[in-house]
């Protein structure tokens, strides 16, 4: 198919419906307040089901109600209407029910302001909410890879039953870019019948519900839960190498909007004959944990630098992951300013010329 | 031998958890009782609050959720909305929807969600062991009101059938008791009529049931009726307060 010019935002609603789902719940936040207002047309044509929700937590619950009726269906927000989702999210986790969410991440912290950030990095993958859960992480970094892994992100919150959570910066859902919509083939939710909330036709009962009065059984399902999140760290692990192949000296990590900027450094740098290469991860959770330690094995690797819109959250995991058996250096802007390739462009120079002493 | 009273059909085996003289198993029954009658069983669903009736879905045999506390009409928006087939209720306690869940039942009744809720209002916090709920009454001690509620720091109990009933969005919202068997018989009337606006997809109907917690009263289950027909009764009147041919 032709591809189509589309608003990230935009682009998330009509993925979503190219998905298979049929129900969107939301209420409105800067800056993807858009996808509200895109679905409540599109979902309208295709007779599925919008309601514009009271409250991000009402929304979140929505989503809970209808997942739990065995239905794709999903939500989307900003940081701060992702603080008010962490109850659902938890109960969605507990409960076992497939969902979509998406932060289209703002700066923060409170109010904060509406331009992009990464800071919600820690919120998205340590779990917003209460007790031993994990939603899986993606971090798209162009409208098109944005609306593959809407497509994809049903389907992978089925196999699992377990939530899966697209973040993405204020920059990927206001921009436009062309987008091809088969580029990814939508799969068929698989029967629901066993699990859900349809109606007791012909089968025994059945009960979405986190309750378990029994402490041994409530330990034996987080052992479960725990079973499900190792399956998916060796399955669902996603990331792209850049300029990785010559054993490059420098090994950036960056994701979403900030590893785009961190390839046009690295193209700079590259003409410039400096030997500096990119690892992008997809998925933020499961983390290329595995990927990075063994780049941190390499004898060519003397350092490693991370970009981030934040004060260094994803900068966490890639010391642990690398176990700073390298120098690992961080560069952020944050508050709603994005890295400029200039001063990005400067900030990997010096450290590669630090690797070389 | 003839059967005259049986367990109702839409009611599992399990014995109930709730102590002697709480009248939330009285309201399970009726509700459990309109299944059977209408003969919905394989096409309900309920919602299950946070509070002591967590476990009605332990006792309901039918499509259950459990809703996270105050949230059930919010749940069972998202799911009558992309199953209008099914007849969805909530039942909910007063500390989970007059209190915690006030936004969700509000506008869910505003949206006018085609689904029933149940509400048991027994003036207090029954599962976390007898604090003050909104509903508390002026002067009635509690764990959290112990010189009883003082109407000037903690304002007068929600009537919440009264508030529903101003929403312009056609509605049925009733309020009945559970403290005689006339009463009884009339709670399930106001029942039976709420499922029945459901089926016939009219509107949002709300059942506020007055009940009782003796435990937490720290009065006798005999007591406790007295007390909810002379404390409760004069400030939380019975009646409809509105129906779908209001306009
Ligand atoms: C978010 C949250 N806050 C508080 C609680 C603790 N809690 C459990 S039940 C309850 C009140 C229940 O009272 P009510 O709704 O009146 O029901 P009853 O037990 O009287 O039937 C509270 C505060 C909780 N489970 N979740
Ligand atoms: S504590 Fe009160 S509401 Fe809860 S089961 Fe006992 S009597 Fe009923």
């Amino acid at each position: 198919m032709a591809k189509l010019l589309m608003k990230g935002a935009e682009a998330i609603g009509e993925a979503a419906i190219r998905a298979g789902c049929t129900a969107y719940f939301a209420y409105p936040i800067t800056p993807q307040s858009e996808v509200a207002e895109y679905l409540s047309k599109r979902l309208a044509e295709v007779g599925g089901t919008f309601v514009q929700a009271e409250s991000e937590v009402a929304a979140a619950q929505m989503v809970y109600g209808a997942a739990g009726a065995g239905v794709r269906v999903f939500t989307t927000s900003s940081s701060p209407g992702v603080s008010l989702m962490a109850e659902t999210m938890s109960y969605m986790a507990g409960s076992e029910l497939p969902a979509v969410f998406v932060n289209i991440m703002r700066a923060g912290p409170g109010l904060g302001g509406i331009l992009p950030c990464q800071s919600d990095y820690n919120q998205a993958t340590r779990g917003a909410g209460h007790g031993d859960y994990s939603f899986m992480i993606i971090a798209p970094s162009t409208v098109q890879e944005l609306a593959d892994w809407m497509i994809r992100a049903f389907p992978l919150s089925e196999k699992y039953r377990n939530p899966v959570m697209i973040v993405g910066d204020g920059l990927i859902a206001q921009m436009m870019e062309p987008v091809d919509f088969d580029a990814v083939k939508a799969e068929e939710m698989p029967d629901v019948e066993g699990w859900a909330t349809t109606g007791a036709k012909n089968r025994p009962r059945n009960l979405i519900n986190s309750l378990f009065l029994d402490p041994l059984k409530l330990e034996e399902f987080n052992h479960h839960l725990k079973e499900k999140y190792e399956r998916m760290a060796r399955e669902e692990v996603r990331y792209e190498n850049y300029m990785m192949d010559d054993e490059p000296e420098l090994v950036c990590v960056a994701y979403g909007t900030t590893a785009r900027i961190v390839k046009t450094a690295i193209d700079v740098l590259r003409a410039e004959g400096l030997k500096i290469g990119l690892i992008r991860p997809i998925t933020l959770l499961p983390f290329p944990k595995d990927i990075l330690r063994a780049e941190s094995e390499k004898p060519h690797v003397k350092g490693f630098a991370v970009v981030e819109m934040s004060n260094g959250q994803m900068l966490d995991d890639v010391k642990w992951a690398t176990l700073e058996r390298k120098p690992v250096s961080f560069f952020s802007r944050n508050g709603g300013i994005v890295p400029n390739p200039e001063e990005t462009v400067e900030f990997l120079r010096k450290e590669y010329e630090r690797t070389q002493k | 031998m003839k059967t005259i009273f049986t367990r109702p059909d839409s009611m599992t085996e399990k014995v109930t958890h709730y102590c002697p003289g709480c009248t939330h198993g009285v309201a399970h029954r009726m509700v459990a009782e309109i299944i059977d009658e209408f003969g919905i069983k394989d096409r309900t669903l309920g919602f299950a609050p946070v509070g002591c009736s967590v476990l009605i879905y332990e006792y309901m045999d039918t499509d259950y959720q459990q809703a996270a506390h105050g949230r059930a009409p919010a749940c069972a928006t998202g799911a009558k909305r992309v199953r209008p087939e099914l007849i969805v209720y909530t039942y909910q306690g007063d500390g989970d929807l007059a209190s915690i869940g006030t936004a969700e039942i509000i506008h869910a009744a505003n949206r006018g969600e085609k689904f029933t809720v149940v509400f048991i209002n027994n003036a207090i916090y029954g599962m976390t062991g007898g604090q003050m709920a909104p509903t508390t009454m002026p002067g009635q001690r509690t764990t959290t009101s112990p010189m009883g509620r003082d109407v000037l720091s903690a304002g007068h109990p929600i009537r919440m059938s009264e508030m529903l009933s101003t929403l312009r969005t056609p509605a049925y919202v009733v309020r009945a008791s559970l403290h005689t068997p006339y009463n009884i018989i009339q709670s399930k009337k106001a029942l039976r009529q709420a499922f029945q606006y459901q089926m016939d997809n009219r509107c949002f109907s709300f059942v506020e049931l007055l009940s009782t917690c003796p435990t937490n009263w720290g009065i006798t289950p005999v007591g406790s009726n007295k007390w909810l027909e002379e404390n409760m009764l004069p400030y939380y009147p019975l009646g409809v307060f509105k129906t779908p041919d209001d306009e």
